[in-house]
């Protein structure tokens, strides 16, 4: 399998000259191979989102390299950064779905943005209702929605452009472990289809439910267990 | 295309739509375009007046005998009639009826205005073939040869102060059309900036989701442009039937000079497409602060 993400040492700071902070993240580097499902563990503050950040182009490191796709994403320019995120589906901790659309009209977000025709949009959007089970409330705004139905209407719209990276922010933070399990397999099967999956979270109980998913813990901004050299299920950071 | 994929291509369109119906933009743009059709039509109008003026007075003279013996006024005014008709470059020379005099000083002299005793100069009304200032100094010399009695009167000149004062209202109108148009720009500045701001998390969902930045302008000039075409339509029709009652109350006081103050075929022209240069203005100047304003955002 080919990489796909590359991070040599980077490292992030928020704030410029004086207002700088101390380093979010130090000293980086990881692969990730191309087809392959990736947890990111870490404990509240270790620095997940801010590395997720970086994958999904929110965010420029301070230093380092980080190589997207073969090509070195920090000195991408502007203008090309919507062609390459739109390569990343990413599923944001708090779902961020635009209030004043419907269900259906979130989810098709992304294919209207990459500019399809309105006509090609409705078979994939029904589609991806009926994949995440919310066939019957296209028409429902995201205020209705109950916490699950939010997170899935967040994670249909990171798929449905097929995208070749999936990032998801702690997905199962704000559900039951019954959803949670099956929103881990909605993951699992798009892995299946060869997307690259990266999901993060402290839940240590979902690590070992995807068989040959590898781990990467970050503690304090530092990558400790690099991709592959931690088995599942993982030791949990406090035992 | 189906009725519920026509509702739902909408949707991209109403991205950054929260607030249904008439907002404040649409007023306020009604509002900068009524100002703004009014302050153009005075301006057209005046300006129109103006050449009209200028047309009717330029090479205009009335030449006075001033003489209070009559038998020697009339026969000055004779010679001068007949030097004047065969002048090159005079195209008509006509003397003023004595009737139409009396008539003109009666309002101050009264019934003594008709005295024929009365010493009033005998006048004649001249246009020359050319409107420049080179014919009427030269007509002028001319007459010079039949005495001190002869007194030449440009219309030009003691008509200039009201010309100047019409000419002084069009480019009062024009300084007010630009102004308004640089209001107008600065409105739809301050609610793009300020849409910005509102739709913060929607245009960073935008962008995350591989949105470029004309994307994002391009929602927010078709709103600006939803909001100035209706405001325009609204602000131009209202000042537009107000440009045609003034219109119609100026025609009926059979003032000449008043008179002349209308729009012809192009000025209405002019105010008609006054709303759509108003919603260009509006949709390029939304372009060009959100293009700007996202330049900052990663």
């Amino acid at each position: 399998m080919a990489n796909i993400v590359q991070f040599e040492n980077v490292g992030l700071r928020y704030g410029t000259g004086p207002d700088a902070g101390p380093e979010t993240l130090s000293d980086v580097s990881f692969t990730l191979r191309s087809g392959a499902f990736y947890f990111l563990t870490g404990a509240s503050g270790a620095g997940k989102t801010s590395l997720l950040k970086l994958l999904y182009l929110a965010q420029r490191p301070t230093r380092g390299v980080i190589r997207l796709f073969g090509e070195d994403a920090v000195v991408l320019s502007r203008d090309r950064l919507p062609g390459f995120r739109r390569r990343i589906g990413v599923v944001f901790q708090d779902f961020r779905l635009v209030p004043h659309l419907s269900t259906w009209d979130n989810i098709a977000l992304p294919l209207r943005v990459a500019g399809m025709p309105e006509a090609d949009i409705e078979q994939p959007v029904r589609e991806m209702l009926a994949w995440v089970g919310l066939g019957d409330r296209a028409d429902a705004r995201p205020a209705t929605l109950s916490g699950g139905e939010q997170q899935r209407v967040a994670i249909a719209r990171a798929v449905i452009a097929r995208p070749e990276i999936l990032v998801a922010d702690e997905p199962t933070g704000n559900v039951d472990p019954d959803m949670a399990e099956r929103l881990l397999h909605l993951f699992e099967s798009l892995n299946k289809l060869g997307t690259t999956v990266v999901v993060a979270t402290h839940d240590f109980h979902l690590l070992g439910r995807i068989p040959g998913a590898q781990m990467m813990r970050l503690d304090r901004g530092r990558l400790l267990d690099p991709t592959g050299s931690l088995r599942y299920p993982p030791t949990r950071p406090d035992s | 295309m189906s009725g519920a994929t026509k509702a739902r291509s909408s949707a991209e369109r109403r991205v950054l739509d929260e607030a249904g119906g008439l907002r404040a933009m649409t007023w306020v743009m009604a509002i900068m375009l009524f100002l703004t059709m009014l302050a153009a039509a005075l301006g057209l109008a005046t300006a129109g007046a103006a050449r009209l003026l200028d047309r009717q007075l330029a090479g205009r003279l009335t030449v006075q005998i001033v003489e209070g013996d009559p038998v020697r006024r009339d026969g000055a005014a004779a010679r001068v009639l007949a030097s004047l008709r065969a002048m090159p470059g005079v195209a008509r020379a006509v003397p003023v009826d004595r009737a139409d005099l009396t008539r003109l000083l009666q309002p101050w002299l009264g019934a003594d205005g008709a005295d024929p005793q009365l010493p009033v100069p005998a006048m004649i009304d001249v246009d020359l073939g050319d409107s420049g200032d080179a014919a009427a100094v030269r007509v002028a010399a001319a007459l010079r040869r039949f005495g001190p009695a002869i007194r030449v009167d440009r219309h030009e000149s003691w008509m200039s102060p009201v010309n100047d004062v019409m000419r002084t209202l069009t480019f009062l109108a024009l300084a007010l059309v630009l102004l308004m148009a640089s209001a107008t720009a600065a409105v739809v500045v301050l609610a793009a900036r300020a849409g910005l701001e509102t739709h913060r998390a929607t245009i960073g969902v935008m962008h995350m989701l591989g949105s470029t930045d004309l994307q994002v302008a391009r929602l927010f000039q078709r709103r600006i442009a939803l909001d100035a075409t209706i405001g325009g339509v609204g602000g131009g029709l209202a000042a537009l039937l107000v440009v045609a009652f003034i219109g119609v109350r100026l025609h009926g006081l059979g003032s000449e000079l008043l008179g002349g103050v209308t729009l012809g075929g192009t000025d209405w022209i002019a105010l008609a497409l006054l709303p759509v240069a108003f919603v260009v203005l509006a949709t390029l100047a939304a372009r060009v602060t959100i293009v700007r304003a996202l330049r900052h955002i990663l």
